[in-house]
């Protein structure tokens, strides 16, 4: 393939990076792209779920205007809903291309697509590759982009970490330095336009559902450099997941959903095995707090109050885990239902679920925030482009579960050919030649140097814990304003005794080290974002909760955040959401109500709430699946629900009662 | 995880040891000699190998009270599932996020465990190699369906779920080598392996894939192709995804044939 002159180098080779690099090279130009993983191991790997698209093969009536309400609804109305309206219509599109790629999603009868239910609608939206969609939609696309590397087009940098953007006087986006992991060679990448597609930043919490590669590093780095970082306040934290030495492994929802229960000994000490505690001596918490919902009230309710437990000392021995129980359910149900994900808890715990409680703590799981762009996917730098988890375009304060996939690939499709168009159009100066790029080189290589020289006695790992505890401890579920301004000064601390970290490692070939010192500074720099945003906005809307601001205050704050660096401290400013579409109405779980599958029926036929009101409707995400299990239900009897044998488990918000 | 109509409790580690020795085979850089070296971490609950790598990445310092450089290894996901740290552990090659100590100890009954690099794979540093032959060996067997474009065309070809399903075995492979470490006639890439031909019958399956079988098939005719294959069956027994490897060979091996009797009649 003959090349039109056009190089675009994309950072990260995740879906929304191969989905880029894909379009890009389809239409003639070359791409660099450059990835700290070979990209194929990248975080996409481990989304399981599936993918969301409304194509309405079930005849329930879906659409991809219910998608996008759905979708702006779970996000607490915090998203622009332009790009949102956007995705939902190209996502039907989206799963069809990965259909035609050879993805092997599960099938109905007549060989169609199977779609199933997930949280957070009532329709069955989600196409799935069994229990690894993310892993399947990844290596599709690590397919097609190894086709056109074959071709010439792609050039990958595999083992590479982008260090920081090259930027002009005029501050336009020329480019970007990297680093070889093995040699640490610097090496300039000049480019006519850059995207990035790097992830989200769930190691700045130490341990969280994420890869080790998922540090938000080069995102922090075009932070400092003049990027807008937007709604860094809101991050994601699933309530089940299995806390390991090493990072939290994710325990779908689906295992409430088969009637899982969730419970802390009444005492916290008590020593003796979980199936000796007798009933009487359990704190089935979420049942007693929520008698209608139980264990499948939404998932930000659920992350609260096991936080809350846990942080109150009331954890299993008094430690940061609850149990979440399926031994009251047959061993011959759970392996049929729930085979997959139960296997990952033996395999990693080395118990048996169907016999042992697992125990289980939230987890950091996304950010909803990112690096600012627009609805062409641009940051504010000229010639800097992102796409995927690290934009903060799509889900506002919260993340609808299975929109994660589609977000990625629709952010590289917007992105790939407003970077070209954009680089069509660039004024071309003489970049490689007017010092820029050995200027940026240089400072690089000095920030290097200085690392490799330091021979203070600080431990760069220890200051690494120290970060991930104060994050998780004071950032996630629960925020007060007085712990969070605590929490930056404890950042600003770390930052002040990195200065004195030794790298500890005398051999400098394929060393760990500097990379690592390299991320743990950019970590720093993005937790302050995250926790000055959290500090600032007093009111609690999606996965931002404040006990002393429990409501959500539109007046104030239906508005991004934008945070810029400054030597001092990040500098906060508010935009306005565009909310054209769907007028903001509340979003309650409270005052539902259990209903027959029938309800459920008319409350879809009471058609969407638009700007007029209406009726609205809601499934709390997980109550897609009946509880296999009498003795919940019984529980649930005696609190006066109205569950009966035999019916459908759904939900129903009757919001805008007014 | 079995059917069974009992719970067959795990054996456990019942009497664990206050600490736990980690042999790691160490190499400074490709061309240097590799030695040995051992570090002492205290034992805890639910360690894995990962975590006790980064308990010795902390505080470098070996048991005899020497310090020395941090061991460098891979890992990312550390669910099983991007196939990075993949290393030899007590002699099997396995990933090392979902190694368990208490089951090593268990199984080995001593306090030590081992690690080595693979050594199919040309070694980087410690335990970190480069796999990039692998990758290279998908290009060589076209493992990608080709497209039209990537414009809405519509949905893919139907399928049953009974195909689907036998692809979706083959289409988890995360490329982490364990079958060329296992098989007795991959070195050097002199072979493209069991991983390579896996991926060719996946796409020989799809029915668009299919229209391009006879270049995937003419990757595995060359010199390094599926010939080399001696049914030792290592490679099945060596996933740690359960991938039927040994019926992707078989069915792969069966068009090769075809296609080099035949297949001259459709040029």
């Amino acid at each position: 393939m003959a090349s039109n002159g056009l190089k675009i180098a994309i950072v990260g080779g995740g879906l929304a990076g191969l989905a880029a690099a894909m379009k890009i090279a389809e239409q003639g130009h070359d791409v660099d792209m450059i990835s700290v993983v070979p990209v194929k191991r990248s975080h996409s790997v481990c989304a399981q779920g599936g993918i969301n698209g409304a194509v309405n093969t079930k005849g329930e009536g879906d659409s991809t205007f219910k998608h996008f309400d759905d979708t702006v609804y779970v996000g607490d109305f915090l998203a622009n809903q332009k790009p949102v309206k956007q995705m939902c219509e190209m996502a039907p599109q989206i799963i069809y291309l990965f259909d035609r790629m050879g993805v092997p999603f599960s099938r109905t009868q007549e060989g169609l697509l199977d779609f199933r239910r997930f949280g957070g609608t009532l329709h069955h939206r989600t196409a799935f590759a069994g229990a690894s969609t993310g892993q399947q939609l990844l290596y599709a696309l690590d397919e097609q982009v190894r086709k056109y590397e074959s071709a010439g087009k792609v050039n990958k940098f595999e083992g590479w970490e982008m260090l920081s953007l090259i930027l002009d006087d005029h501050q336009v986006c020329r480019g970007l330095i990297a680093m070889n992991l093995q040699t640490l060679e610097l090496k300039a990448f000049n480019a006519d336009a850059v995207i990035m597609a790097t992830g989200g930043p769930g190691m700045v919490f130490g341990k969280s559902t994420n890869s080790q590669t998922c540090t938000g590093s080069a995102v922090s780095a075009c932070y400092q450099q003049g990027a807008k970082y937007a709604n860094g306040e809101f991050i994601q934290v699933h309530p089940t997941s299995i806390p390991g030495e090493d990072k939290l492994r994710l325990m779908s929802e689906s295992a409430r959903g088969e009637g899982g229960r969730v419970w802390v000994p009444r005492d916290p000490q008590d020593k003796r095995a979980p199936k000796d505690i007798p009933d009487a001596e359990r704190n089935y918490f979420l049942e007693e707090k929520y008698p209608a919902y139980g264990n499948l009230v939404p998932r930000d309710i659920a992350t609260r109050e096991i936080f809350q437990v846990c942080i109150e000392g009331g954890g299993v021995n008094g430690e940061n885990q609850v149990y979440l129980d399926l031994t009251h359910i047959p061993a011959a149900v759970l392996t049929e239902k729930l085979g997959a994900i139960l296997e990952i808890y033996e395999m990693f715990v080395g118990d048996d679920p169907r016999y042992v409680p697992m125990r289980i703590f939230p987890g950091v799981h996304y950010s909803m925030g990112g690096l600012w762009v627009d609805f062409e996917q641009r940051t504010n730098i000229p010639g800097l482009f992102a796409a995927g988890e690290c934009d903060y375009s799509i889900h506002g304060a919260n993340r609808l579960g299975a929109n994660s996939l589609v977000s990625c690939v629709y952010g590289g499709f917007v992105a790939a050919p407003s970077a070209i168009d954009y680089a069509k159009n660039v004024e071309r100066k003489n970049t490689a030649t007017n010092g820029i790029h050995a200027g940026e080189l240089k400072r690089q290589q000095e920030i290097n140097s200085q690392i490799i020289k330091n021979e203070g006695k600080e431990n760069q790992y220890q200051l690494h814990e120290e970060l991930g505890k104060v994050m998780t401890d004071n950032v996630t579920v629960v925020r007060y304003n007085d712990r969070l301004k605590a929490t930056d000064e404890k950042i600003t601390e770390l930052q002040d005794r990195f200065k004195r970290i030794s790298i500890n490692d005398s051999n400098l070939w394929a060393t760990q080290a500097v990379p690592h010192a390299r991320q743990l500074w950019n970590m720093l720099e993005l937790a302050r974002v995250i926790t000055l945003g959290a500090l600032n906005r007093d009111e609690s809307r999606g996965a931002h909760y404040k006990p002393d601001f429990p409501e959500r205050n539109d007046e104030k704050f239906l508005k991004t955040t934008i945070a810029e660096w400054s030597a001092e401290s990040p500098v906060l400013s508010y935009e306005a959401v565009e909310i054209g579409l769907i007028e903001p109405r509340k979003r309650d779980y409270s005052s539902g109500k259990k209903a027959k599958a029938a309800g459920a029926q008319e409350a879809k036929d009471a058609g969407l709430p638009l700007k007029e009101g209406g009726a609205t409707q809601f499934v709390a995400e997980g109550f897609e699946q009946k509880p296999e299990n009498t003795d919940r239900q019984n529980i649930v009897n005696q609190k006066d629900a109205q569950i009966k044998d035999g019916e459908s488990f759904l939900e129903i918000h009757e919001n805008d009662k007014s | 995880m079995s059917e069974t109509n009992g719970h067959h409790e795990k054996k456990r580690l019942t009497n664990p040891p206050p600490t736990v020795d980690i042999k790691i085979q160490r190499r400074e850089k490709p061309d240097a000699a590799a030695h040995w070296e051992t570090f002492e971490i205290p034992y805890r609950k639910n360690l894995n190998v990962i975590s006790a790598l980064m308990e010795i990445r902390k505080n470098p310092v070996m048991k005899d009270g020497r310090p020395t450089t941090p061991p460098v290894w891979d890992m990312s996901c550390l669910e099983q599932v991007c196939g990075i740290c993949t290393m030899v552990i007590d002699g099997r090659v396995r990933q090392s996020c979902s190694a368990l100590v208490d089951d090593l100890l268990l199984a080995s009954g001593g306090n030590t465990i081992s690690l080595k690099p693979m050594s199919k794979f040309p070694n980087v540093r410690d335990l970190r190699v480069d796999r990039s032959r692998m990758f290279d060996h998908l290009k060589q067997v076209h493992a990608w369906v080709e497209l039209d474009g990537t414009h809405d065309l519509g949905p893919g070809p139907r399928m049953s779920q009974e195909t689907v399903h036998e692809r979706y075995a083959y289409s988890r492979c995360m490329t982490c080598g364990c079958c060329l470490e296992a098989c007795p006639q991959y070195h050097d890439g002199n072979y493209v392996g069991p991983q390579a031909i896996v991926q060719a019958r996946l796409f020989n399956m799809h029915p668009s894939g299919k229209m391009n079988r006879d270049e995937r098939l003419e990757g595995l005719m060359q010199e390094d192709g599926i010939t080399n294959c001696g049914n030792a069956q290592n490679c099945v027994q060596g996933c740690p995804m359960s991938i039927p490897i040994t019926r992707a060979i078989y069915e792969t091996n069966r068009e090769v044939l075809i296609h080099g009797l035949f297949g001259w009649l459709r040029k």
